[in-house]
């Protein structure tokens, strides 16, 4: 299932603060926070789409182009957590593996992340590097798919929660999740 | 970011706290010329935050009270009755208030709500009826902004249509549709500040699902809309300024002063021709209580001594069942089809109905990934020896839990009032301003009891007709709430059994008033908050014919 732009843009949108569905007048947007951006380099972008090729399912394809449109998006203050966490990791990889994050295959990225404890912590925005690593490089980019429609489609959902899709589908008839999931 | 937190000099009406009641109030005075202000304890929240609130709610390490900064030391309370109370889960400080995380639903009591003496020889009579609200229900849900429809053939008579269509009932309703058919039980929408299209300058709702505890499009009506209508007209709002009592002048006759603590540490003193109490059934109680003198010993605008009894809650009564195909696959934040028919009855117990037919998804796919593919904190506790999964492993244990065959029945049943039900100061605790906490007493009667039982009769009489099989039951013994904080300083005609007058002024102070479901004699089965909304406006009709 290929991930689009629009879909990284909904759901930044929907996870930037950015009212734009109402007519609040509020026109603080993508756009503007994307110019803003100049924290988050190409390090660690590229450390950013080697996590989420080991976290999002085989089945999503356009993973590259969805993490950078999703994370360039979020408001610049998110951005620059997000990237600060990315980096303790990338140093945290250099120490224990000698090389790069994304140098790394996917086996030795996943392992990496485990080993650390990634997958037994909870998230915590203000916790331990697991800790951290879990809520602003796993957990962000988990929320950011699978409150697009592109991801909960693989679990037959057209409007996932927390995804401002129009209020018509909860009137639908139930989709069988393995015909949307092509 | 507001700097100046010093009082307005002499306005015309201090308004305390700013919820839904507070905000209609003061927008109700302000656009007819009164200088207002408006005292809040809890802070402002941007409209630009929502969308992080949303990631907020959505992420698990986040306790939904965080949401809206509720908890820690400022909202410490006791609950001490037979049904545990856990007071913060039912209220919101901050500008705005509780309306921040409500639902939104927003029927109209009934006109025997307001005779339930008269009717069935309980409890007391309103001293105002149905009809004293009718317009005010109207301009109410005019201010809203109530989507709804005529089709409910049990909903007591209304003047004009609802400001507008009604939402459309849900795929899960369908389902319930034929069984109700067969067992004669009317499905009908149900009427809601949320908007089914453009609206008073807000979005149609746009289906984000999660409208408790926060609607990121403003879709759902929240009461920081007039707040922000309330400061175009003039009216001033001063947050995080929580009032910790109120003065009288010498004679007791007249309220002075609210005497407010702002963040920097200062207290000052709001002077004002009148004052509004607009905290809610537990802090407006509470503050009465925290102002004593030596006049008034006992707490003020309490001679009846009555200031903090009779509250009242709704305890939900809940069921889950499965059913053998999909049911809502596609979630919504809200439910579409309610049925009033178990409403008016004719014997006394078992007492009103409102009955609830939820649109129930437990399946939440951004949740679901984060937790590593478990649909509940308990999943989580084994994590730590097994890990979480991700990838294509968490993707299945997701398909595992969809298409989701749930569906869900809720009913909030009547209760009556009862003395012992009480808002009290627990002063062994106290908050970050070393004020004595409140101390909550919730009991649920045998009226109320033999009306849960008889909500459950009716759910499961659906379910069998449905061929559902029940998963499980919410308990009857030890209910949740429905956060519908009622009674405490109730209105009356008799000084000695009641607190505020039917114009709701206080019987002991002239130019003291509350705006509060505090002042409701008995509380139906229906959500308050429209009727709550309709007293506020009558009230500030009152105050301003009466200046
Ligand atoms: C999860 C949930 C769902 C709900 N759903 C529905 C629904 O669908 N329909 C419905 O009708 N109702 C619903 N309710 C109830 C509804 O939200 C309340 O009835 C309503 O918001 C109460 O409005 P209010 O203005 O009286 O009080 P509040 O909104 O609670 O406002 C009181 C304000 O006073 C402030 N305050 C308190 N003490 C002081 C002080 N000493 N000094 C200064 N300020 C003070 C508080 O900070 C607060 O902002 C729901 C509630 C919850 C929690
Ligand atoms: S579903 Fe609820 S949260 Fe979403 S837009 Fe509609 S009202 Fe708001």
């Amino acid at each position: 299932m290929e991930l689009t732009r629009r879909d990284a843009i909904i759901a930044a949108f929907a996870g930037g603060g950015v009212t734009a569905f109402a007519t609040f007048g509020q026109t603080e947007g993508l756009l503007q926070s994307r110019n803003e951006t100049t924290e988050l380099g190409d390090a660690e972008m590229r450390t950013l789409v080697a996590t989420a090729e080991v976290i999002y399912p085989s089945a999503i394809s356009g993973i590259e182009t969805f993490v950078e449109n999703y994370i360039s998006a979020l408001p610049p203050s998110q951005q620059g957590l997000v990237a600060s966490v990315t980096d303790e990791l990338r140093s945290h990889t250099r120490n224990v593996r000698g090389r790069d994050f994304p140098n790394l295959s996917i086996g030795e990225r996943n392992s990496v992340l485990r080993t650390m404890g990634v997958d037994r912590v909870g998230s915590d925005a203000y916790g331990t590097l697991p800790e951290r690593v879990r809520y602003y490089v796993v957990n962000q980019l988990l929320y950011g798919v699978y409150t697009s429609p592109t991801g909960s489609r693989l679990v037959g959902i057209q409007n996932p929660v927390g995804h401002p899709g129009g209020y018509e589908s909860y009137q639908n008839h139930p989709e069988n999740p393995q015909s949307d999931a092509d | 970011m507001q700097t100046d937190r010093t009082p307005s000099e002499n306005p015309d009406v201090c308004v305390v706290g700013s919820g839904v009641a507070g905000a209609l109030v003061a927008y109700s005075l302000a656009r007819r010329n009164h200088d207002v202000v408006l005292l809040e304890a809890g802070r402002r929240f941007d409209l630009a935050e929502r969308g992080r609130q949303l990631e907020e709610a959505l992420r698990p390490s986040r306790d939904i009270n965080d949401i809206w900064d509720m908890g820690g030391e400022r909202d410490q309370f006791t609950s001490s009755g037979d049904i545990y109370y856990g007071l913060n889960n039912t209220r919101v400080k901050a500008v705005g208030g509780t309306t921040l995380h409500w639902l939104g639903i927003t029927p109209r009591f009934h006109e025997k709500d307001f005779e339930m003496n008269t009717r069935y020889g309980l409890a007391s009579d309103w001293p105002i009826s149905y009809e004293d609200l009718r317009p005010y229900y109207a301009e109410a849900e005019e201010e809203l902004g109530v989507a709804g429809s005529s089709d409910n053939p049990f909903a007591p008579p209304r003047e004009t249509g609802f400001p507008m269509p009604a939402f459309p009932p849900s795929y899960s309703d369908s389902l319930f549709a034929d069984a109700c058919d067969d067992l004669g039980i009317t499905m009908h929408s149900v009427p809601q500040a949320r908007n089914s299209e453009t609206y008073d300058d807000r979005s149609q709702c746009v289906g984000f699902s999660i409208c408790i505890p926060v609607c990121p499009s403003g879709a759902k009506y929240s009461a920081d809309v007039h707040i922000r209508k309330a400061e175009e007209h003039g009216a001033r709002v001063i947050d995080r300024a929580p009032v910790q009592r109120l003065d009288h002048d010498s004679r007791g006759e007249r309220v002075e002063a609210a005497m407010y603590a702002t963040p920097d540490g200062a207290r000052h003193r709001q002077t004002a021709d009148r004052f509004v109490l607009a905290c809610g059934a537990v802090e407006t109680p509470r503050l009465l209580l925290l102002s004593t003198s030596d006049t008034y010993p006992d707490g003020l605008a309490n001679s009846s001594g009555v200031v903090g009894n009779y509250f009242m809650d709704h305890p939900i009564v809940s069921v889950t069942a499965e059913l053998d195909q999909p049911t809502n696959q596609e979630p919504i934040g809200f439910h579409t089809r309610e049925s009033h028919q178990f409403y008016d009855h004719d014997d006394p117990t078992p007492g009103s109905i409102k009955l609830v037919f939820d649109n129930h998804n437990p399946a939440n796919p951004a949740e679901m990934a984060m937790r590593g593919g478990d649909s509940g904190v308990r999943g989580d506790l084994t994590d730590v020896l097994t890990g979480d999964s991700w990838g294509d492993a968490v993707l299945e244990k997701m398909r595992g839990a969809t298409p989701n065959r749930t569906v869900r029945l809720f009913a909030s049943p009547e209760v009556l009032p009862r003395q012992g039900n009480t808002v009290e100061l627990d002063r062994s605790k106290t908050d970050n301003h070393g004020n004595p906490v409140p101390d909550i007493t919730f009991s649920v009667g045998s009226h109320g009891r033999e009306t849960m039982a008889h909500c459950r009769e009716i759910q499961r009489d659906i379910l069998d007709e449905l061929g559902a099989t029940v998963v499980s039951e919410s308990s009857l013994e030890n209910p949740r709430v429905a956060s519908h904080k009622m009674g405490t300083t109730r209105m009356g005609v008799d000084p000695d059994t009641s607190v505020v007058t039917p114009e709701l002024r206080s019987h002991d102070l002239e130019n003291l008033f509350i705006a509060s479901s505090s002042v409701f004699v008995t509380g139906g089965a229906m959500n308050p908050t429209l009727t709550i909304a309709a007293l506020a406006l009558k009230l500030a009709d009152y105050i301003h014919s009466d200046t």
